[in-house]
């Protein structure tokens, strides 16, 4: 449909790229700022602090969780969408009522939970408060429950088993939400900073963003380009890593129903 | 036709028991267990005698924990619906036929993909009194800028316009999200009728976005709650407690005062506040499922 460009569309235009300009001038601010003096801020900053390690327990952290909260989760909302089993409805409430109780506001029990392990300091120690997401349990369950039964039956008659069926019928099917949720996951865990800051004390556990603020805190003086550098080094892979998937990372989110 | 089952298959009830027992482990273990075991140590003094209701009376008077509490409450009570209004205003604007509209998406919603920690260390930069890049650019205008992080009164809302910053882009998706989801026959329709577009935007756009508002409005309320990561890198609560959040405080009650009995009676009145969202976030999702 043509329209012809009027008065207020070119309002609408004006302010749509002003908010553009204010959206992504600091992060080119911070990127200017960082090569001033071409790469040997950021050659500095990279030997100052085991980055490329944080960088490693960082990726490590992130998709472990995220691969053992969509195990556990599929398999939770499995059994809550397709099953009938007494206490099923107390069961289902006693994850929804989780929803909202995230590990760090029982950081101090957690953290003794996780001494007692032996697991201070370590990875899975990191970890294992978040394995178990309510959010994942609820979110899968509502994309099995939009699967049709007729492609249950089927795989039925032909003697397909009951996990076989969650592989081949329903992951399939709710692919587009395993996907949204493990992006969310993925983006949430790499954002977490709070119980690493408490659990992880060595840099052979330290996730980026606790090593970005260690790596920034020993100094007491405003030093822009040594931020611009570890901020740089932090933000780029993440920020290359959208743009290179930023259509199909926007869609799968404009896909899965988290509206 | 009746589905073939083997004799040695297990009833499909023991099977969806067993297919629970993972989470169920995972969630008693770092959700329940702990639980129970804050509201005991919150029943302790310092030095471990009890049970005693010591701590409650002390978070009655404490002022420190009243200020993190307005605190938390003026930040999400402000920033919620700001970050909203901005992202829905956004989504509008860049949902339209416009030149560069998927470079202008990309860049309004990079700030969001960004940890809070990497933003607060930019934003900590762009605050500084001095050589911070928000005063030099007042500077050229002949306006000497205050020291945004080093004031009671203006350190709260400043921390709160970069995290309308950081949010907005991201609610801006789920807004697009649910634009996509509206008739455009609609939008013919006003077009035909000569409709106003801020009058559409009023009598169609916005109530049809409702469930969307709703739905991040719960996801924005719990992070205002969760994301205090800045408070660390930023301001550390100060300065004189003006920027104190709860979370923030639960961490150094808990670990810089060593005082987990007084920070499980905080824990628990964070608790109880998250649990009433819960609840209401379960309702409204609820009522969305049976519309649909």
């Amino acid at each position: 449909m043509d329209r012809i460009v009027s008065w207020p569309d070119r309002v609408e235009t004006a302010l749509a790229w002003l908010a553009g300009l204010l959206w992504t001038a600091p992060l080119l601010y911070v990127f200017v700022r960082a090569f001033e003096s071409g790469t040997a801020d950021l050659s500095s900053a990279w030997q100052a602090a085991p980055f490329g390690r944080y960088y490693l327990n960082t990726a490590l952290l992130v998709t472990g969780i995220t691969a053992a909260q969509l195990v556990v989760g599929v398999l939770a909302a499995y059994a809550f969408a397709r099953f009938e089993f007494p206490l099923r409805g107390p069961l289902f409430a006693f994850v929804l009522v989780q929803l909202m109780i995230f590990p760090e506001v029982l950081m101090s029990e957690n953290y003794r939970t996780i001494a007692g392990f032996g697991l201070l300091d370590t990875l899975p120690g990191v970890g294992l408060p978040y394995v178990a997401s309510a959010f994942c349990v609820f979110f899968l369950r509502q994309a099995f429950l939009g699967v049709p039964d007729e492609l249950v039956e089927a795989a039925q008659i032909e003697g397909v088993s009951r996990l076989g069926i969650l592989w081949k019928v329903f992951v399939p099917a709710a692919r587009p939400s395993i996907v949204a949720y493990a992006l969310v996951s993925v983006s949430t865990q790499w954002n977490n900073f709070l119980w690493p800051l408490i659990v992880a004390v060595s840099d052979e556990t330290r996730p980026v963003t606790v090593g970005l603020v260690r790596f920034l805190a020993p100094e007491t003086g405003i030093d822009v380009p040594r931020m611009a550098a570890g901020t740089v080094i932090v933000t780029a892979p993440l920020l290359a890593l959208f743009l290179i998937g930023q259509r199909q990372f926007i869609n799968s989110f404009l896909r899965s129903g988290i509206k | 036709m009746k589905p073939r089952t083997s004799p040695r298959r297990l009833p499909d009830q023991v099977f969806a028991y067993a297919l629970l027992v993972p989470a169920f482990a995972f969630l008693v273990l770092f959700t329940v267990k702990p639980l129970v075991s804050t509201v005991v140590s919150s029943l302790y003094d310092r030095r471990d005698e009890g049970p005693t209701l010591d701590n409650y009376r002390l978070l009655a008077e404490d002022e420190v924990f009243r200020k993190a509490l307005v605190n938390n409450l003026l930040f999400s009570v402000l920033t919620v619906p700001v970050s909203l209004a901005l992202a829905m205003l956004l989504a509008v604007l860049l949902q339209r036929a416009l030149k560069g509209k998927a470079l202008l998406r990309a860049g309004v919603f990079a700030p969001a993909i960004l940890p809070v920690v990497a933003v607060a260390v930019i934003w900590l930069y762009f605050y500084q009194p001095n050589i911070g890049v928000i005063n030099e650019v007042l500077g050229w205008f002949g306006v000497t800028g205050p020291d945004w992080l080093g004031d009671t009164a203006l350190v709260l809302p400043s921390l709160m316009a970069m995290m309308v910053w950081k949010e907005a882009g991201f609610f801006m998706i789920f807004y697009l999200a649910g634009l996509q989801a509206i008739d455009p026959e609609l939008d013919e329709a006003s077009l035909l009728e000569g409709t106003g577009r801020f009058t559409h935007f009023r009598r169609v756009t916005f109530p049809l976005l409702m469930p969307t508002t709703l739905f991040a409005a719960i996801v924005a309320l719990a992070d205002s709650i969760k994301m205090v990561d800045f408070v660390f890198v930023m301001t550390q609560g100060g300065p004189d407690n003006a920027s104190n959040l709860l979370l923030y405080y639960i961490y150094r009650v808990t670990f810089a005062q060593h005082w987990p009995q007084y920070g499980a009676a905080i824990s628990l009145l964070v608790i109880g506040v998250l649990v009433a969202l819960a609840v209401l976030q379960i309702r409204l999702l609820d009522r969305r499922i049976h519309y649909r």
